[in-house]
C-alpha cells in the first residue's frame, strides 16, 4: 500500500533533490524499531509469543505424538501449579540448589580473589578447578553416590561440583586482569594494599565475578537437575521422570518448561541486583 | 653524541638558578628491563614552580623516567630526590595525572576527585568540600555526580587534574595528559593549564611527544635522546606569557623554538 508512493516519492525527489529520498523511507521505517529500543520488554514479549505461536502450531501438526501443543502444556501448568504438586517439588529441587550455590557462591568468590592476588595460591589451587571445569561432570555424580550416598548432602554436592569451578575461575580471571593503570592510580595515591585491594580491585572485578555467578548458577540448575535424574528421582527430576513414565507429555513438558523459566528468572534477578547494588554508573545511559 | 647534558638557550638568557632550589633531583637514574636499558645516567633537576616538560621520540624512556620519579617504578641505579629526601615510593608531596586518566568508572566526579584524600582518612564532608573547589577549577562546575562515561575525554582528564590537584602535592607529573583528548579541547586545556600553573605555584614535571605542546606551556624542556634514554639537550623557551594564547602561538621566539627543537630531534626519526 505504502510501497508503491514510497518509491515514487523517491524518484520524484531525486528529480528535485534527494534530500527527502534519503529522510523519508529512513523515517518510516524505524518506526518499529524505536518501538523496540524504547521498550525492550516489547521486542522479548514479540519473541516470545512467535516461539509459542511455532510451538503451538508445531504440537498441532503433530510433530511427534509425545509433542504436546503449548495450550495443552500451559493447562497443565496450570493444574500442577492449582494441585501444589509443582509447589512440593520445588520445595525438594531448591533445598540442595539454593545451599550449593550459597557455598559455591561465597567459597568460589574468595578463593578466586585469593588466587587473584596470591601466585601462590593460584599455583596451589588453579590446576585443580581447570581439570574439573573440563571434566564431565555428569560422569562423576553416580561417584558421589558412592561415598554420599542418595541424600540432600549428595545433591548439594553435585551442585557444588557443577558451580564453583566457574565461580572460582571467573573471580581469578576478574582479579587477576584488573585493570593496572587504576592500580598504579591508587598506589600513586598511596592507598595500602588493603585499600587497593578493597577500592580498586574487587569493584573493577566485580562485572567479571558477577558474570561467574550467573554461569555458576545456570551450571546449579544444572547439576541439581541431573542429580534428580541421575540419583534418586525427587523434586522436578521426579515429576519428569513419573509423567514421562506415564506418558503424561504435557505434564513433563510443563516441569521441563517450569525449570527453564525458574532459571532464566533467577538470573535475571541476580542481574538486576548487580547493576542496582554494585554498577551505580550502569543505570544511566 | 656524549653523555653530558648540552644546555642550549634558544635566547639570551641567564644561567638558570636551578641548582639552588630544586624541587626535584635526579642523579644518575639508569633503567634496564631485562637487556633492554630505557634509561642511561640521568642527571636533571627540576627548578621549583616551574613546568618542566620531558620531550622525546615515543619510546625514549620520558614515561618511565616520570614513573620513576613518582616512585611507581623502581630504577635500576640512582637516585630522585624530592624535596631533598629520597624517593622510595609514591609520596604526598607528589600527584600523578595519568594518560588514560585513571578513573574509577563506577565512581561519580566527586568521588574519584577526592579519592587521593579518601585513601588519606580524611571525613567525607572535609574530602567533598575540597574536592568541590578544584572540580570548579577545572572548569567542571556542575558535574559533580556524572560518572566518566557520561563526560567527554577532555573533561575526563580534568577529573584527573583535579584529583591531583586535591591532594595538595608540591609536585605534578602529568604523563602525556592531552594525548587522548582531541585536538580542540587539547588547545583549550593546554590554556587552562597554564592559567592553572600560575595560580597553583606548584612544581610541575610534564611529559609529552608534541613539541608544539611542549614550548607553548613549558619553562623549561628536556630533550631526550632515542632509546637507550640520554638528556641530549636543555631548552628554555623564551616567550612571554602574559600574552594572549593565540598571541604565543604566532609569536617569533615560539616559532624558533619549535623549529631548533625539531631540528634537535630530526635526526632520530627515520
Amino acid at each position: 500500500m505504502i510501497a508503491p508512493t514510497q518509491v515514487d516519492s523517491q524518484v520524484s525527489s531525486q528529480v528535485n533533490g534527494p534530500a527527502r529520498a534519503v529522510h523519508s523511507p529512513a523515517g518510516r521505517g524505524l518506526g518499529l524499531g524505536r518501538l523496540f529500543a524504547r521498550h525492550p520488554v516489547v521486542s522479548r514479549l514479540v519473541s516470545l509469543g512467535l516461539f509459542f505461536l511455532a510451538w503451538e502450531i508445531a504440537g498441532r501438526v503433530p510433530i511427534s505424538y509425545a509433542f504436546p501443543t503449548f495450550t495443552d502444556t500451559l493447562y497443565a501448568f496450570v493444574t500442577m501449579l492449582a494441585d501444589g504438586s509443582l509447589v512440593m517439588a520445588y520445595g525438594s529441587t531448591l533445598q540442595p540448589l539454593i545451599i550449593g550455590i550459597a557455598i559455591s557462591g561465597v567459597v568460589g568468590v574468595v578463593l578466586g580473589i585469593v588466587m587473584g592476588l596470591s601466585r601462590m595460591a593460584e599455583w596451589l589451587v588453579a590446576p585443580v578447578f581447570v581439570v574439573l571445569q573440563s571434566a564431565p561432570m555428569a560422569a562423576l555424580i553416580p561417584l558421589i553416590t558412592f561415598v554420599y550416598g542418595i541424600g540432600l548432602v549428595a545433591k548439594t554436592l553435585a551442585v557444588i561440583m557443577l558451580a564453583l569451578p566457574v565461580i572460582v575461575l571467573n573471580g581469578y580471571k576478574a582479579v587477576r586482569n584488573a585493570n593496572p593503570s587504576l592500580v598504579d592510580m591508587c598506589r600513586s595515591f598511596q592507598g595500602t594494599r588493603l585499600q587497593r585491594i578493597t577500592k580498586i580491585i574487587i569493584p573493577d572485578a566485580s562485572p567479571v565475578i558477577f558474570a561467574g555467578l550467573r554461569l555458576g548458577l545456570a551450571a546449579g540448575f544444572i547439576g541439581v537437575i541431573l542429580a534428580e535424574l541421575l540419583i534418586t528421582p525427587t523434586g522436578i527430576g521426579d515429576l519428569i521422570t513419573y509423567h514421562r513414565s506415564v506418558a503424561n507429555y504435557a505434564e513433563m513438558y510443563a516441569a521441563v518448561v517450569s525449570i527453564i523459566l525458574v532459571s532464566t528468572l533467577t538470573l535475571a534477578a541476580l542481574e538486576a541486583f548487580e547493576i542496582r547494588v554494585l554498577r551505580p554508573e550502569k543505570r544511566r545511559g | 653524541m656524549t653523555n653530558s647534558a648540552a644546555v642550549i638557550h634558544s635566547n639570551v638568557h641567564p644561567m638558570p638558578q636551578a641548582a639552588s632550589d630544586a624541587a626535584v633531583e635526579v642523579r644518575g637514574i639508569c633503567k634496564k628491563y631485562n637487556d633492554v636499558e630505557a634509561l642511561r645516567m640521568i642527571d636533571l633537576d627540576f627548578p621549583r614552580g616551574k613546568l618542566t616538560t620531558l620531550l622525546g621520540p615515543s619510546g625514549c624512556g620520558k614515561t618511565t623516567l616520570l614513573k620513576i620519579i613518582a616512585g611507581l617504578i623502581e630504577p635500576t641505579s640512582g637516585e630522585v630526590r624530592v624535596n631533598g629526601r629520597p624517593v622510595t615510593g609514591p609520596g604526598p608531596e607528589r600527584a600523578f595525572v595519568f594518560q588514560d586518566f585513571a578513573l574509577m568508572p563506577w565512581a561519580t566526579v566527586m568521588r574519584n576527585v577526592a579519592f587521593g584524600l579518601e585513601l588519606r582518612g580524611m571525613g567525607k564532608a572535609e574530602r567533598q568540600s575540597i574536592a568541590r573547589k578544584y572540580i570548579a577549577e577545572v572548569g567542571l562546575a556542575g558535574f559533580e555526580d556524572k560518572y566518566p562515561h557520561e563526560l567527554s575525554g577532555g573533561m575526563r582528564q580534568r577529573v584527573g587534574l583535579a584529583r591531583a590537584f586535591a591532594v595538595n602535592a608540591d609536585v605534578l607529573l602529568l604523563d602525556e595528559p592531552f594525548s587522548a583528548v582531541d585536538e580542540q579541547n587539547r588547545r583549550k586545556f593546554q590554556e587552562d593549564l597554564l592559567r592553572l600553573v600560575e595560580k597553583e605555584r606548584k612544581t610541575f614535571i610534564f611529559v609529552t611527544h608534541s613539541i608544539e605542546e611542549a614550548v607553548y606551556v613549558s619553562d623549561r624542556i628536556v630533550l631526550l635522546s632515542r632509546r637507550p634514554g640520554r638528556v641530549s639537550q636543555i631548552i628554555e623557551p623564551k616567550i612571554d606569557r602574559t600574552a594572549s594564547p593565540d598571541a604565543i602561538r604566532r609569536d617569533q621566539g615560539y616559532l624558533d623554538t619549535v623549529e631548533e627543537i625539531w631540528q634537535g630531534l630530526k635526526h632520530y626519526v627515520d
